[in-house]
């Protein structure tokens, strides 16, 4: 072959063949991302005649749907707040505690493992840990602490949290992790040479640095907390009154009697979990233009 | 007594020696270059003095105190990084007063001192500036500041222009020198980067695989360069063998001709045979005057570098690289001519070893 | 040695028993079935189970075919944008994060009332659109992840350059992209194939809410029923989980978390 020819012959194909092969992505994302979402978004506008209202928001107001937002947000808030603290306490220690070499790639990959490892197996795992019968709960009370005596039940606030922190604690480790590893040996020497103690260093620099990137990994925590629901109902049933379970009720059998509050319902879950991952972008934009 | 030194000096990291034996003293106020490839052990040491790493045998003196086994942050030294370094969530005025505010020092001195400091830099107008928003250099020269705001015993600068631009490199370096000289502050520098080296220091260490390899001002390090490596490391040098003839008389055989150097040949017996070297800029093509020692060497390839002509030219099997002033009307000899390439008895190093 | 280093081992050391003992406390659990003695009963009442086979086989089936119409949808999108539509880059990278921002239970509501019985295209009133739909949920679902995989393998590669390599021997859009990309990204779909199926396997809302015999409502049922079995399930779902992990290691790409459940 001669590379003349080749070379005139070299015709880029119009860009109608692109976008043919990106158009499959588009159709699929308007029909099974946007649409329904939208329809929602829509619905929640209207009343039952189709007419422009608010009240649907308003009534978002009545006390069942009120307090099954306040326990969501308590829960997500509470398993966010303190997965994103033991998280990064467990990722310092991983990558710069001094702790052996195999720590580190032990820890990320059971991150990877355990952040995935969610929903109703989470649940069954919980139960058999800390229900009635686990063997937490079982070997606490041969030692004479009686958990359940106490009023501790892995259906309640705390079991719920407790069993999230199984997936935030390693989120959080995995999205965290990039942060701890951009604080350069550099600072720390540099800090020594100007008579630091580590303390100082980790107040004055190293916190202060990893902080904006914490702050948003535990609000990506608090979205993935608020969204989730198989967990909370393999555990509890409909007893345990959340946002996503309260909609899931209403899906199932319409318990609010009116559709369009059920979009309400959905448009404000959609609304939080939006606001929180708008807040976290803007905080890692805010992050990376420091760097 | 010296105010810097550094006895036996050894490091090991597992099996691998990094650092060997290594003694040296710096007087008050000196500036000191350590200059060696990457891996030569010179930023081991450093760090040793910093104190992040600890000698596996040795002792780091300095202002007479034994500070071998002392934490950094109780040694009072300034350091200045590659990589600048600065703390990224401070401003530049809080960068700079750092070591003050962690001495516990009130707000008012500091705010003078980090004044004073900006000064010196000449950056008055950058101190609310974050460092994401300074230049290289910039950085650099906070960088700098920072380091001696606390009015440290020591300066260590560790390769602190190897990331700038070649112009801000030269730029900065000349400042780093002026206001060395104007604090008086004892300063060891690390470099692999021979002009840099050449250019800035009093003293300047070589060292090659973990060793010194030789101790000297600039002008003794390019000019009577001890070993092969201080030679081929520092500049630009022609090598090749000669034969003793005459150890006394400093007579040396290279084939057919001789040659004479300066002084009687230490050390060395008639018939062996020792390395030899010279710079480019050693090499005349204007004739030999008395006394002068000269090559007859055929010219390979003539390339004109602006002030300078660079000759390749061949004698025997050696190819010899002569730099020769440009000047006008001076008729470049053409690849293939026959020259006479002369240089003085002073210029001729017989190097160490082999 | 320091203080430091000590709260260290003291971080690593809570971490591992919090982690460590539900594992331990299940596997326990799940070796109780048979009174006074541990066996492995629960696991097989699991494994003879009628649901448990029906329900798995149904998930897997359905985990196979959201990763084909994953890749389908992902692998050509990626590599125009990063080679002739990059304008289109900011508003791929939105959709492909929508899922993330979008609880699933949310969607799943959108999906039930634009594609319900009632509705213009009522994919929920045959079994096989009703299928159709919970697999497209699922594509979006794994989204996120299939794109940043592949998306990164393009990268790694060089798309363009292989690309015009490839032009230059005459080739057309399509033969390079099965004969010449593909290929070359072949760890990076994996990567999100085996991502998407450790999300999509045990997946509840979606396959509750839509009605179809998947796997994560058999093991909500299950635990709702019975002692001993729930924890064996438990312990076989953490198993897989791990398994789709160490497959996606074993590939080369990087562990990575799903944030949707």
């Amino acid at each position: 072959m001669t590379s003349a020819p080749a070379a005139s012959r070299r015709i880029r194909l119009p860009d109608w063949a692109a976008w043919l092969g990106v158009a499959p992505f588009f159709v699929f994302a308007a029909m099974f991302l946007i649409a329904p979402t939208a329809w929602l978004l829509v619905g929640a506008f209207q009343d039952g005649d189709g007419a422009f209202t608010l009240a649907n928001f308003v009534r978002l107001g009545q006390p069942s749907i009120r307090l099954s937002y306040a326990l969501s947000l308590e829960i997500s808030a509470a398993s966010a707040a303190l997965g994103a603290l033991f998280g990064l306490a467990l990722a310092l220690a991983a990558l710069r505690g001094g702790l052996p070499e195999w720590v580190r790639p032990t820890l990320m990959t059971f991150s990877g493992v355990a952040s995935n490892f969610a929903g109703v197996p989470l649940a069954f795992a919980f139960m058999a840990t800390l229900g009635r019968l686990g063997l937490v709960t079982v070997l606490l009370r041969t030692l004479g602490v009686d958990l359940y005596a106490h009023g501790f039940n892995v259906l309640t606030f705390w079991g719920l949290t407790i069993t999230y922190l199984y997936f935030q604690i390693p989120l959080m480790v995995l999205v965290v992790t990039p942060a701890i590893d951009g604080l350069r040996r550099e600072w720390k020497e540099a800090a020594e040479t100007l008579g630091a103690s580590a303390f100082q260093y980790w107040r004055m620099i190293a916190l202060p640095v990893l902080w904006p990137s914490a702050l948003g990994a535990a609000l990506l925590l608090f979205a993935n907390a608020f969204g989730a629901i198989a967990t909370a109902y393999a555990l509890t049933g409909s007893s345990f009154n959340i946002a996503p379970i309260l909609l899931y009720a209403q899906i199932r059998g319409d318990v609010l009697h009116d559709p369009n509050l059920g979009y309400a319902v959905a448009v404000g879950m959609l609304a939080i979990t939006g606001l929180t991952n708008l807040a976290y972008l803007a905080l890692r934009s805010r992050t990376e233009r420091l760097r | 007594m010296s105010f810097v030194t550094l006895a036996r000096i050894q490091k090991s990291f597992g099996h691998a020696a990094v650092v060997k034996d290594f003694t040296l003293a710096v007087e008050r106020g000196e500036f000191v270059t350590f200059l060696g490839p990457s891996g030569c052990g010179k930023t081991t040491i450093l760090r040793m003095i910093a104190g992040f790493e600890q000698p596996s045998a040795g002792v780091i003196r300095i202002g007479g105190r034994d500070v071998t086994h002392l934490r950094a942050n109780r040694r009072a030294i300034g350091m200045v990084f590659q990589a600048y370094a600065l703390f990224p969530n401070m401003t530049v005025a809080r960068n700079i007063g750092f070591g003050l505010k962690v001495a516990g020092k009130p707000a008012a001195e500091i705010e003078a001192r980090v004044a004073e400091m900006l000064a010196l830099i000449k950056l008055p107008d950058l101190a609310g500036r974050y460092p994401h928003q300074l230049s290289g250099g910039q950085q650099q020269r906070v960088s700098l500041a920072r380091a001696l705001a606390p009015n440290p015993q020591i300066l260590l600068l560790d390769e602190p222009l190897s990331a700038l631009d070649a112009r801000i490199r030269v730029a900065l370096r000349e400042d780093i020198r002026a206001l060395q000289r104007k604090l008086g502050i004892t300063t060891i520098f690390v470099t692999h980067d021979q002009e840099e080296a050449l250019s800035i220091s009093d003293r300047i260490v070589v060292m090659h695989a973990g060793a010194i390899e030789q101790v000297g001002t600039p002008a003794e390090v390019y000019n009577r360069p001890k070993t092969r490596f201080v030679a081929s490391f520092v500049g630009t040098l022609n090598t090749f063998a000669g034969v003793v003839a005459d150890p006394a008389a400093g007579a040396l055989r290279l084939g057919e001709t001789t040659i004479f150097t300066r002084a009687p040949i230490e050390g060395a017996r008639a018939g062996e045979t020792r390395m030899l070297a010279l710079r480019p800029e050693a090499l005349s093509l204007e004739g030999a005057a008395d006394g002068a020692n000269a090559l007859r060497v055929v010219i390979e390839d003539a390339s004109f570098l602006g002030a300078v002509v660079r000759l390749k030219a061949r004698f025997g099997d050696t190819i010899l690289l002569a730099d020769v002033f440009n000047a006008v009307g001076l008729a470049l000899p053409q690849p293939g001519e026959t020259v006479e390439l002369s240089f003085r008895r002073e210029d001729v190093i017989v190097l160490e070893g082999d | 040695m320091t203080r430091g280093r000590f709260g260290a081992w003291a971080a690593a050391g809570l971490g591992a028993v919090y982690f460590l003992l539900p594992l331990i406390a299940t596997f326990e659990f799940s070796l109780r079935m048979r009174r006074g003695q541990y066996s492995f009963d629960a696991y097989a009442a699991v494994f003879a189970s009628g649901g448990f086979q029906a329900s798995f086989l149904y998930s897997t089936g359905l985990a196979l075919a959201t990763i084909v119409v994953a890749a389908a949808l992902v692998v050509p999108t990626a590599y125009f944008v990063r080679l002739r539509l990059p304008h289109l880059a900011g508003v791929v990278e939105f959709i492909t994060l929508l899922p993330l921002v979008i609880p699933a239970i949310v969607l799943v509501f959108g999906y039930i009332r634009l594609y319900g019985s009632s509705s213009f295209l009522p994919l929920t009133s045959t079994s096989l659109g009703a299928d159709a739909l919970l697999m497209f949920g699922y594509v979006g679902l794994g989204l996120p992840y299939m794109y940043r995989s592949v998306d990164t393998a393009l990268q790694a590669i060089d798309a363009r350059t292989l690309t015009e390599a490839a032009e230059s021997q005459g080739a057309g859009s399509l033969r390079i992209l099965f004969q010449v990309i593909l290929p070359n990204i072949r760890s990076g779909v994996l990567s999100g194939a085996f991502l998407t199926f450790a999300i999509v396997i045990g997946e509840f809302t979606f396959a509750s809410l839509l009605d179809r015999p998947a796997f994560g409502p058999y093991l909500q049922r299950i635990g709702a029923s019975r002692a001993y079995e729930p924890a064996a399930l438990a312990v076989i779902a953490f198993a897989l989980t791990w398994a789709c992990l160490g497959l996606i290691q074993l590939v080369g790409g990087a562990p990575q978390a799903s944030t949707r459940r």
